[in-house]
């Protein structure tokens, strides 16, 4: 069991500064994101993109604004665990007991939900068949390609990930790669690598073709795609790979007994606390009047509701504001030296 | 001003007055019409707004931008009427759009 005096769920910009805020009034915090990455949809959506609305900075892409977020928490050392989804928040004593689906728990009086629209999961196959053989036969990420060896494996996808797995798994696989249309998205160079792969005869390629089916007894033995003009193939095949990129889900958080309305959790404007008590919503995922879904509100909602955090963190003490400029305390927490 | 015709996957329908100006997206989301997500507020990032256009507009509307087709690649079941909604700014032309939202975002 891991105590801490605020637990924020979401590692994008607005759980990264809220985190800040937190440290810099002397609590202490520890971050969970469902990505293997920091940064939430700058980093997971538009890396290279620049942004020209954050304040004071004329124009910083979504990977250098991450940085620098990153970089400003530096001092503090804050634990953040990645790969790990908040599933469970519940109420035990004074406390709320939060759970990860990695099995770690955390005890602590505030919760921060900077969720975003959700954690970001993979986008999957639209044939409800596909569900039985999920994890075992189809699959949306690989995490050990020895499995696919000596197999036939169908790839499913434009992007990046469809084409370097395709090429990479054509090494000890049948790979057949399977696309919507002719068009791929990847690096011109990876794309020029399949179809020359493609030529040669090491890589099976259809496109303007989708998935249709799934079947198996147990296993999968074989799909079914279809062609733009209706036609329908069966091709025999052991696993079937989606990458069709990742998409946001509210996932557990509609189940924590929060007010939802349209995906997002009603807050106060104060404090930033929704309808349970030391359980706040910051960033894209709160909702109240004039709420603008960009990343300077996420800024000044998490600096709210850090101040909210101190009240049930430090019930005996009083909150004293102060400037980062002139106080003592706060340089000795950000480690500056005079 | 455009008169859009949303239809829903359980076959209801909605027409409604939607600003020039706006998108397809936005005016489906301010009138509460079920289906359309638009997870990412019409960045082009998210392929949750995803529509099927009536034939008869699919070559009337204006082409798509770099980038739409390559989201629709990971929308649900596209079609080659697929359209990202979030791109179809309304205007006095689309006037009678008659729009179709698939049976589910992801
Ligand atoms: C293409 C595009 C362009 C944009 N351009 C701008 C711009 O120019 N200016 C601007 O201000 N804004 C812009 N935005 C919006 C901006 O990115 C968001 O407002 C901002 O990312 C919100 O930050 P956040 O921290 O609240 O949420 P997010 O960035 O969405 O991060 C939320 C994180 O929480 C995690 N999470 C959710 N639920 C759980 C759970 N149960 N367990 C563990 N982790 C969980 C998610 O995995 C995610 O990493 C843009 C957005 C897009 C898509
Ligand atoms: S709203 Fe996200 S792509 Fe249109």
């Amino acid at each position: 069991m891991i105590k801490t005096d605020a637990l924020i769920i979401g590692a994008g910009p607005t759980g990264l500064f809220t985190a800040h805020q937190l440290k810099l009034i002397g609590l202490s915090c520890e971050i969970v994101d469902n990505l293997d990455k920091i940064g939430g949809q700058c980093i997971e959506l538009y890396p290279d993109k620049p942004i020209y609305d954050i304040p004071a900075v004329p124009e910083c892409t979504g990977e250098e604004l991450t940085n620098n977020l990153i970089n400003q928490i530096k001092a503090f050392n804050i634990p953040i665990h990645l790969n790990e989804r908040v599933d469970e928040v519940k109420k035990e004593n004074d406390s709320w007991l939060v759970k990860t689906n990695a099995g770690k728990n955390f005890s602590t009086p505030n919760v921060i939900i900077a969720g975003g629209v959700g954690s970001f999961e993979p986008r999957k196959f639209a044939p409800k068949e596909c569900e039985k053989f999920e994890n075992q036969s189809i699959l949306y990420s690989i995490k050990d390609k020895k499995i696919f060896e000596g197999k036939t494996v169908s790839i499913f996808g434009g992007g990046d990930s469809a084409l370097d797995w395709a090429v990479e798994l054509s090494k000890n696989s049948k790979v057949n790669l399977i696309h919507r249309r002719d068009d791929f998205r990847g690096a011109q160079s990876t794309v020029d690598k399949v179809n020359e792969l493609a030529k040669a005869g090491t890589i099976n390629l259809y496109t303007k073709y989708q998935l249709a089916n799934a079947n198996g007894k147990n296993n999968l033995e074989s799909i079914d795609i279809k062609h733009d003009d209706g036609k329908i193939k069966n091709i025999k095949t052991d696993f079937a790979l989606g990458f069709f990129g990742l998409i946001m889900q509210l996932g557990p958080i509609a189940n924590w007994g929060l007010n939802i309305d349209k995906k997002t959790v009603e807050v106060d404007t104060e404090k930033f606390e929704t309808n349970q008590k030391g359980i706040y919503a910051v960033g894209d995922i709160c909702n109240y009047p004039g709420k603008l879904k960009l990343i300077l509100s996420g800024f000044h909602e998490g600096a709210l509701a850090a101040r909210a955090c101190f009240k049930l963190a430090r019930p005996d003490e009083k909150y004293r504001f102060e400037f980062t400029t002139s106080s003592k305390a706060i340089k000795n927490r950000l480690g500056v030296k005079e | 001003m455009a008169k859009i015709t949303y239809n829903t996957h359980d076959s209801k329908t909605y027409t409604i007055d939607v600003q020039n100006g706006l998108t397809v997206m936005e005016g489906a989301v301010q009138n509460d019409i079920p289906g359309i997500d638009a997870d990412c507020g019409g960045g082009m990032a998210c392929a949750t707004c995803h529509v099927y256009v009536n034939e008869e507009w699919k070559d009337k509307l204006p082409a798509k931008e770099d980038g739409e087709e390559d989201m629709l690649d990971m929308a649900f079941e596209p079609k080659q009427n697929s359209r990202l909604s979030c791109q179809l700014i309304v205007a006095d032309e689309l006037d009678g759009l008659i729009v179709n939202i698939p049976s589910k975002q992801a």
